[in-house]
């Protein structure tokens, strides 16, 4: 890519994107070409692809759960082209890297509501929960255990009554206890690796 | 012989029938002695020789049938004596290998004919028949003897005339006198054998090392090795001395006698010759007595071991008593180690009432001396179990779901054995939460609340879910009201104690968050807080303090500040280098540039120092973590943090300081850091807390004269007195007359406290206020009265009588302190009026009989001031009935300032004529000369001072000097203190006014000591020194005139 190109890109990301410093914003965009040329072969595609995006989260942000690497691409993906490109890229991890908690809070419940009606429902919260019980005797009983989870955390959370947990509930229950923030699944970098990434960010490139 | 055998000789254990003697020097002698006495019977008692024993005395010989010769009929295999009985059975009868004997005259043949093999027979014969005296006198003789004494023998016999009866009963008188002639020779024996061995030395010095160190409370100041290298067999003694049987030196230092270099030697223990100071060199030869064992000897030698040593025998019966479960074998063998000494020691007067049946009273006594050392064994053991337990609990630490451990047994045993250890390591700090709150768990089933199966639930999801049910779980965990016991109690006992502190050794930052918000909170508990410490909690939170995460640092530090509560915890934290880590994050205020982005869960650098701070102030209430805590360089980092102006981080950094202030070298430290001025700062904070923790501290480094300036120097005094106004919050107000009673020893002080009406304010807390804080403005008010304006202050207030009225309380120091306040006090005409009115002097008076020596001598000074001010004391003091004996009675006390106090009451009373004839019937001149020798100049004043006055009555001069009071007096002359000089020579002008006195004097050297003060600047030791010599002189020149005439 050439000077001009990038010092445009880097121009209009950084008018958006406050978390990071220009230079930074640059070596960002570089990171990402040289991981979308590693991952992707057809060259013409601007961008990273879902299963590169997981390859990445796993090996570099120490991801393990499929489901939630999932939701965070989803997360990444504003557009929903399945594809992320640079301007995603960067603003991903501004709040990945930098964000404010306000920031993070919002992302984690962009995590981890899915069907687009702006509610954490039961049935999501069950589905994100049902690997996080060590296998017991028989899966009758895992799933009654799993429910019951389920039903702590609904009580736990859900002020309004509802059955569902809205953005609301989530912000309130989280600023009053902020373990809750990754309360069904870790989806942000922990805090070992964060720091390591920082330096990268600020380094390497 | 009997009781011989079966008590002193040694059977080997073999069970019955094929029962042997063991070979041993001791069995041998009894056997030798046997032998002698049956050889040598046929001689000397014929008679007796003859009798014939109610049942034959058999056992397997090996004597051949040809050996006998005369007086024998001999066959090839049978022997009979020609001696036969009434019957004509034969005396002794002999079938190969067996043979019969029936008399001691036979007996006594069979021996001679034995020659060199008797021993091996008699041997035999006593192996064989256990019960000689029975066979030979009959059971009914036997039963006697066990159960009464030689009397009912006597009259049992003396009652049937018959001559027989009469032979055996002097038979049954000689065995008896080889009974206990054969007891006391085994007891020379065995008192030769009492050898000490290195182990039980080393043992005994192990033991006493624990317990020793600085403080009131232990047995010693030290006790060391005078060499460290110990031989392999124990030994420490170079090889050369280890010929004569001795196993090391030990230099004992106890509390109130110069060091002791004693010798431990396999005979005892005893004083030897000493180090020789250049070359280090011991001495050898024995100074002293042997002593059965170091614990004996330091109880001769030092008064205070043994004052002590009983107070540690007190507590370890205490300890003793709670367990029930005793390790049974250990001190049984103990026991029989202490058998011999006791043995000993019981048996004499035994032997002198010529009672034999020792054994089954004396067991029971023989138990006590023992005691001590039981303790010993069992707190080895202890240790050691207490060492497995913690080993099982690491082990199931490994597997997350472990049983609920039951705190029964294992925890009681460890408690004492901790104690024990601990007794010593911490400083007495009040408030102490030591006793052990019963453990009471919740009964099964028994009206649980619902929170308990809520709870179960959700332990439940922490052991069997994964990270996000973890994290879950936790948080909903926090929702319980955690703060009440219930809910702690569920948690430990559906096992989530384990759980929790599990998770602390994972490596997820969000689960020990999570853990570490709910132990911080339980922690609360007394209980819990034992059970984290039982379960190693704090050596992995300790860890938690070097994680980069600020808040994980605190929460840690939170909970250890929680948990550091009891003895256990505190050393625990110490051992595990948690001071030094909570005192590294006191450091993390001074890097005030703080990133701007931290992460998501951190907290910032102040409040970690906060949390630091507050698990420092927990720690602080043990000795040895003071020290670490100096160690560490916490000082500094302390001063620094009492600059910042956040009450939250001034409270625990100013009650660590004030927790530490109670240690000298902090006082110093606290000095030299500046500390006191930022101290007095806070004395003016708003916050009530803070302010009593400053007073407190203010209070405890004020014992230092230049500290109480400083605190004059930096404004402080202006916001104490102030704080007396406000009498609500009675803690702070005890901190706060504590701290104005300390600094008002300095004078200027006092004048300061005068001008902000402290002193008015002080005599209104003399009424309806708590002891703590009466004790405190008590002896505030006394330091106060050592001026005159501030006596007739107090008494214009009316502070008197509230002074009087407490005379009458039971609280020692508080005594101590109204008694010095009264007598401040009585120094002033009018206000001794006001106290001899409200009957203060009779109420003095009777507080010599307080137990307690400082009240005593307290109450003994107080008096001196009220004798010279009452009008007509002399009447008053006579009045008191049985009060003149009672305080001539107090100069045999052992206590210097008891004796001083006397001395001066009693140099007051005596200037009444008639008091002083009273006393002299007393007996206070034998008394008075008694103290003549003592090396305490504050004594030596007042005693002299009180002989000088003594001397006014009768024949007490002559007395003195016949109790040989004198020569010691002229000893005072040398001393160093003008005012020993004084009262000394006032008291050797008036003994001089009898010849022998002057003789003594003489003959001590007193006139050129006497000489050089005449030309003193003191006008009063001039004159007595010169009236001294003068009367010296005059009798000389009368002599010398009755020898030329």
């Amino acid at each position: 890519m050439d000077q001009k190109t990038m010092k445009k890109l880097v121009e209009s990301i950084s008018n958006t994107v406050k978390n990071f410093k220009k230079s930074e914003v640059e070596c960002l965009i570089r990171l990402f070409h040289s991981l979308v040329e590693r991952a992707n072969v057809r060259l013409n595609n601007f961008g990273l692809d879902r299963n590169a995006f997981r390859a990445i989260l796993h090996s570099v942000f120490g991801m393990t759960d499929d489901m939630l690497m999932n939701r965070v691409f989803f997360a990444f993906d504003k557009d929903n082209d399945n594809c992320i490109n640079a301007k995603e890229w960067v603003k991903g991890l501004s709040v990945f890297l930098r964000g404010t908690f306000e920031e993070k809070l919002k992302f984690c419940f962009e995590v981890y509501y899915l069907n687009g009606d702006g509610y954490i429902s039961q049935e999501e919260i069950f589905d994100m929960l049902k690997n996080s019980l060590h296998q017991q005797s028989s899966e009758e009983e895992t799933d009654e255990g799993i429910k019951e989870l389920v039903d702590i955390t609904l009580k736990k959370m859900d002020y309004d009554n509802d059955g569902k947990i809205s953005f609301a509930d989530f912000e309130k229950a989280v600023k009053k206890d902020k373990l809750l923030l990754e309360v069904f699944g870790p989806c942000l970098p922990e805090a070992k690796v964060e720091c390591q990434q920082l330096k990268l960010v600020k380094g390497t490139f | 012989m009997g009781v011989a055998l079966t008590r002193s000789a040694q059977w080997t254990a073999a069970g019955y029938g094929t029962r042997t003697l063991e070979i041993t020097p001791l069995n041998e002698v009894i056997l030798k002695e046997i032998m002698m006495f049956v050889e040598s019977f046929i001689y000397k008692h014929p008679q007796e020789a003859k009798y014939v024993f109610v049942e034959p005395l058999e056992w397997k010989t090996n004597l051949d049938p040809s050996a006998f010769e005369s007086g024998y009929i001999v066959s090839e295999t049978t022997v009979k004596s020609e001696e036969v009985d009434k019957d004509g059975q034969p005396l002794l009868f002999l079938s190969v290998p067996h043979i019969k004997i029936r008399s001691l005259g036979q007996l006594s043949r069979l021996l001679l004919i034995a020659k060199d093999r008797k021993l091996k027979e008699a041997q035999a014969c006593i192996e064989a028949n256990r019960d000689p005296v029975t066979k030979i006198l009959g059971l009914d003789y036997n039963t006697v003897k066990e159960d009464t004494s030689t009397v009912n023998i006597l009259d049992k016999i003396t009652k049937d005339e018959d001559p027989e009866s009469e032979i055996k009963m002097k038979v049954g008188m000689l065995l008896k006198q080889l009974d206990l002639h054969l007891l006391n020779h085994s007891l020379k024996h065995i008192s030769l054998q009492i050898c000490l061995n290195p182990t039980t030395v080393k043992n005994d010095i192990e033991l006493l090392k624990h317990f020793s160190g600085k403080g009131e409370q232990t047995v010693l100041e030290s006790i060391d090795y005078t060499s460290d290298y110990e031989f392999s067999n124990g030994c420490r003694a170079p090889p050369w001395r280890q010929i004569h049987g001795e196993i090391c030196y030990v230099l004992v230092k106890p509390h109130d006698v110069e060091t002791l270099c004693v010798t431990c030697s396999a005979e005892g223990v005893f004083l030897n010759g000493g180090k020789t100071e250049d070359e280090g060199e011991i001495n050898y030869e024995r100074k002293s007595e042997i002593y059965k064992d170091l614990v004996t000897f330091l109880k001769e030698k030092s008064a205070k071991f043994s004052e002590n040593m009983s107070k540690q025998d007190i507590r370890f019966t205490e300890e003793w008593k709670k367990e029930n479960e005793e390790p049974k074998e250990i001190p049984k063998k103990e026991e029989a180690d202490a058998l011999p000494k006791a043995f000993l020691a019981s048996s004499k007067n035994i032997l002198e009432k010529n009672q034999i049946n020792f054994g089954k009273t004396q067991m029971t006594k023989r138990l006590e001396p023992s005691l001590n050392w039981k303790a010993t064994v069992d707190f080895k053991e202890h240790k050691s179990l207490l060492r497995d337990t913690q080993e099982e609990k690491h082990g199931g630490r490994l597997e997350r779901a472990g049983p609920p451990v039951s705190p029964g047994r294992a925890q009681l045993v460890r408690k004492s054995a901790e104690k024990i250890e601990e007794i010593l390591s911490d400083s007495s700090s009040e408030n102490e939460e030591d006793e052990e709150p019963p453990d009471h768990r919740q009964e099964a089933n028994a009206d649980l609340p619902s929170e308990y199966w809520q709870i179960q639930k959700l332990v439940k999801y922490l052991k069997g879910g994964n990270q996000t049910a973890t994290v879950i779980a936790l948080c909903s965990m926090k929702d319980f009201n955690l703060a009440q016991e219930t809910c702690q109690l569920a948690i430990r006992d559906v096992g989530g104690l384990e759980v929790l502190i599990n998770l602390l050794d994972t490596d997820e930052v969000k689960c020990k968050i999570g853990s570490l918000k709910i132990l911080k909170e339980i922690s609360h508990n007394p209980q819990i807080r034992r059970n984290i410490v039982d379960l190693g909690g704090l050596p992995i939170m300790v860890n938690i303090l070097d994680s980069p995460h600020k808040s994980l640092k605190c929460l840690a530090a939170e909970t250890i500040a929680n948990v550091a509560k009891f003895r256990r915890a505190r050393r625990a934290v110490r051992h595990h280098g948690g001071i030094t880590k909570l005192v590294a994050l006191l450091d993390c205020a001074q890097s005030s540039a703080e990133p701007a982005q931290s992460s998501l869960y951190d907290a910032r650098d102040v409040e970690v120092a906060r949390c630091g701070a507050l698990a420092l102030w927990s720690c602080s209430k043990s000795y040895a973590n003071k020290e670490a805590i100096r160690k560490a360089g916490g000082i500094p980092l302390l001063a620094h943090l009492l600059k910042t102006s956040h009450e939250n981080m001034l409270i625990p950094v100013v009650g660590t300081l004030q927790e530490c202030a109670s240690e000298e070298n902090y006082r110093a430290a606290i000095k030299a850091e500046r500390i006191i001025e930022n101290l007095v700062k806070n004395l003016n904070s708003e916050n009530e807390q803070l302010q009593e923790h400053c007073a407190m501290a203010i209070y405890q480094c004020a014992e230092d004269k230049e500290t109480r300036d400083l605190v004059r120097l930096h404004g402080g005094l202006k916001p104490l007195a102030s704080l007396l106004n406000n009498t609500d919050n009675k803690e702070r107000l005890a901190a706060v007359t504590g701290a104005i009673w300390k600094c008002s020893i300095s004078k200027e002080n006092v004048t300061k406290f005068r001008e902000y009406k402290a002193i008015e304010t002080l005599v209104g807390l003399l009424t309806d206020q708590p002891e703590e804080v009466l004790v405190n403005v008590v002896g505030a008010l006394g330091e106060c009265c050592q001026e005159y304006e501030n006596r007739v202050l107090v008494r214009k207030c009316g502070g008197i009588q509230p002074l009087v009225n407490l005379l009458v309380g039971i609280n020692q120091t508080l005594l101590v302190n109204v008694t010095k306040a009264v007598g401040a006090c009585a120094v002033e005409p009018e206000s001794m009026m006001i106290i001899d009115r409200l009957d203060g002097v009779r109420l003095l008076w009777s507080l010599l009989k307080n137990p307690h020596p400082d009240v005593k001598a307290s109450a003994a000074w107080a008096l001196c001031p009220c004798i010279q001010n009452a009008k007509d004391a002399g009447e008053m003091v006579r009045c008191f009935v049985g009060g003149l004996e009672l305080i001539v009675n107090l100069l045999k006390s052992d206590n210097k300032e008891v004796l001083a106090s006397v001395c001066a009451a009693i140099t007051n009373i005596a200037k009444d004529q008639e008091n002083l004839a009273v006393i002299t019937d007393h007996g206070v001149v034998p008394l008075l000369s008694k103290l003549a020798n003592t090396n305490n100049d504050k004594l030596r004043r007042h005693l002299a001072e009180a002989i000088s006055r003594c001397c006014m009555w009768g024949r007490n001069r002559v007395a003195f000097g016949e109790y040989k009071a004198v020569a010691p007096l002229v000893r005072y002359l040398k001393s160093n203190d003008a005012n020993v000089h004084r009262a000394t020579a006032q008291a050797l002008y008036q003994l001089s006014e009898d010849a022998d006195n002057c003789i003594t004097m003489h003959e001590n050297g007193a006139v050129k000591l006497l000489l050089g003060m005449v030309g003193s600047p003191d006008q009063d030791l001039q004159e007595a020194a010169a009236g001294c010599i003068s009367n010296i002189r005059r009798l000389a020149l009368a002599t010398e005139k009755a020898r030329y005439t």
